[in-house]
């Protein structure tokens, strides 16, 4: 599996990650390299095998659908970059 | 005064208990001996001695009055990955900056409720991904031990900790906290327990509760405990386990006392040992000592079984697209909005391309990059589907042996204790020192690191005992075996006490 320069520069936007020029030749050589790495999982037949979810096969606990918590606007705001009367200071989002 | 740093955590209990030393003594001895060898070390990157030094007092009081908790007075160092109230946490990540959680985790909140003292923070790889401590943005974490050249004399290269548990094994190595928490995704406290000649026990999943840690990867992270001896560990465990309705995937089962289950013996126990695990290029030294693991285990009564994992190979090609993949999820939170980094961009998507560039270190984005590949629109199935399967697989191949055998006996590490540089130029290279650890995250069992000889150089070695779901007690009780048998392996020489 080769990994190319569009591939890198594709997956870096979607995980909203800027890459350098010179970051993107080295990501094109690690990627692929442990892309084809993992790629030997082709060797095994897994047509009649479930995905694993548990350890140990447990019911979900339900609980009463009610509020726990709350009240902690301070709490909550207190460790943004910008916050003002307990809203969240961001860069524009619409245009 | 004997250096009360060097006791283990069960015979500081027992000296609180005779009033031998108050608990602020034992705290004051460990924050100077942080004092000293911190810089050197590396191990803590943020010691808080004024909230130590408060918590002993309060448990001077409580000794005295006669209504000592479990651990009451005993000082731990707190890997950085557990949220901690009102005290910076940054899970060794610039991304987090200086975030002050308003909560605290439930592992560190069962401790301190047990009347532990919080010594501080410990080092690890950035967000737990990394085998050496060399990933974190404090630097790295230098191990206490080092290696000996031919003539016998200690060379001054420093050596890895191990990782992702850097900090923690080795602040419990050089006696500057008496055990450490810590976690592992795919060897996190196991491997850095080996190369540190301590004991790491990654509990079955589900046996700790992961609210309030730093998560990443959320199907394989667990929290368990960094300790001198097996006895430690047990102690260590009893109060970290805890079923939590914070956590669903945190299991409501009692947690048993895993001290009385220590000197008991494995009289009859049915030892497995696994063919796949001798693998091509397993030094000579880990295959003698895996060997005498076996007849220490054979001469304490117990037998030996040839088992077959046949799906072991492919744990951690499929570890490198679950962790990753479970990663780039997980760490999509750190947008540079609500808390940690920001770094203002021309628009809210440059905002947010230039907060995580820069907060994230190089193998964090590469993870993270690899996982937003596997789960990117039509490879799904091809990937992350795919590695789900062969973890059933490699369950499987384990519910199979537990027909044939109690325990499993491999090595924890393929190799020694490496120096800084050795293994960062390939990620892959780094990536294989997980391999005897890896399954056992994937098939979601409990593992246990025993320290159990010194290489040629005189770096320790250790090995890893694999149990059943929710069988910590016939780990613990095995381990036993083999400290005593093995003996302990102390650092020969506290180089950074000197000039």
């Amino acid at each position: 599996m080769q990994v190319d320069e569009a591939t890198v520069r594709r997956i870096a936007r979607l995980a909203r990650i800027e890459v350098s020029d010179a970051e993107a030749k080295g990501l094109e050589k690690e990627l692929s390299g442990i892309l084809d790495w993992v790629k030997q999982l082709d060797e095994v037949d897994t047509s009649a095998v479930e995905p694993m979810t548990r350890v140990v096969a447990q019911k979900l606990k339900m609980r009463d659908d009610v509020v726990t918590d709350g009240n902690i606007a301070d709490a909550i705001t207190a460790n943004a970059p910008l916050a003002e009367d307990h809203y969240f200071v961001v860069p524009k989002v619409v245009e | 005064m004997t250096d009360l740093t060097k006791l283990t955590m069960a015979e500081a209990r027992d000296g609180l208990k005779k009033k031998s030393f108050s608990a602020l003594e034992l705290t004051d001895a460990f924050l100077a001996a942080i004092e000293v060898a911190n810089p050197a070390l590396n191990a803590y990157v943020l010691p808080t001695p004024d909230h130590a030094r408060a918590q002993a007092k309060e448990s001077d009081k409580r000794l005295a009055a006669g209504n000592a908790r479990p651990l009451e007075g005993l000082p731990i160092g707190n890997k950085d990955l557990f949220c901690t109230k009102d005290i910076r946490t940054t899970a060794c990540s610039n991304i987090l900056g200086h975030f002050k959680p308003p909560y605290e985790s439930t592992v560190g909140q069962n401790l301190w409720d047990a009347g532990a003292i919080m010594l501080g923070k410990l080092n690890n790889d950035e967000f737990a991904m990394g085998s050496s401590n060399e990933t974190s943005a404090f630097g790295n974490v230098v191990s206490p031990w080092r290696r000996k050249a031919g003539d016998g004399k200690y060379t001054s290269v420093k050596l890895v900790p191990g990782g992702s548990s850097g900090g923690s094994s080795a602040a419990v190595a050089a006696d500057l906290c008496l055990a450490a928490t810590a976690t592992d995704t795919g060897g996190s406290i196991r491997q850095p327990a080996a190369l540190t000649g301590t004991v790491g026990m990654k509990p079955t999943y589900g046996r700790c509760s992961r609210w309030g840690i730093v998560a990443f990867a959320s199907s394989l992270d667990q929290a368990g405990p960094i300790a001198k001896t097996v006895r430690d560990a047990a102690m260590m465990l009893k109060t970290m386990a805890s079923h939590d309705p914070k956590d669903t995937t945190s299991v409501d089962a009692p947690v048993p006392d895993y001290e009385a289950v220590l000197g008991k013996g494995i009289k009859g126990l049915r030892v497995g040992v696994p063919k796949e695990y001798r693998v091509d290029g397993m030094s000579k030294e880990i295959q003698k000592l895996w060997d005498e693991g076996i007849a220490w285990l054979k001469a304490a009564g117990a037998t030996i079984h040839d088992i077959s994992l046949p799906h072991t190979k492919y744990a951690l090609p499929a570890y490198y697209i679950v962790a990753p993949a479970e990663c780039s999820s997980n760490l999509a939170r750190y947008d540079g909005m609500r808390y940690g980094l920001r770094v203002n961009g021309n628009n809210l998507i440059d905002t947010y391309e230039k907060t995580r560039a820069a907060g994230f270190g190089k193998e964090v984005r590469r993870r993270i990059l690899i996982g937003t590949y596997v789960l990117s629109a039509g490879y799904y199935d091809a990937y992350y589907l795919k590695a789900q399967k062969v973890r059933t697989l490699i369950k499987n191949d384990f519910d199979e042996a537990w027909n044939k055998v109690d325990v499993v006996l491999t090595p924890t590490t393929p190799s020694p204790a490496f120096a800084f540089g050795e293994k960062t130029g390939d990620p892959l290279a780094m990536y294989l020192e997980d391999i005897f650890t890896v399954t056992v995250n994937m098939a979601g069992l409990p593992g246990v690191s025993v320290p159990a000889g010194l290489s040629p150089e005189g770096t320790p070695l250790g090995l890893q005992l694999i149990g059943k779901p929710f069988d910590e007690e016939t780990l613990f009780r095995t381990a036993q075996v083999i400290e005593d048998a093995a003996g302990r392996f102390a650092v020969p020489a506290k180089w950074w006490t000197k000039g």
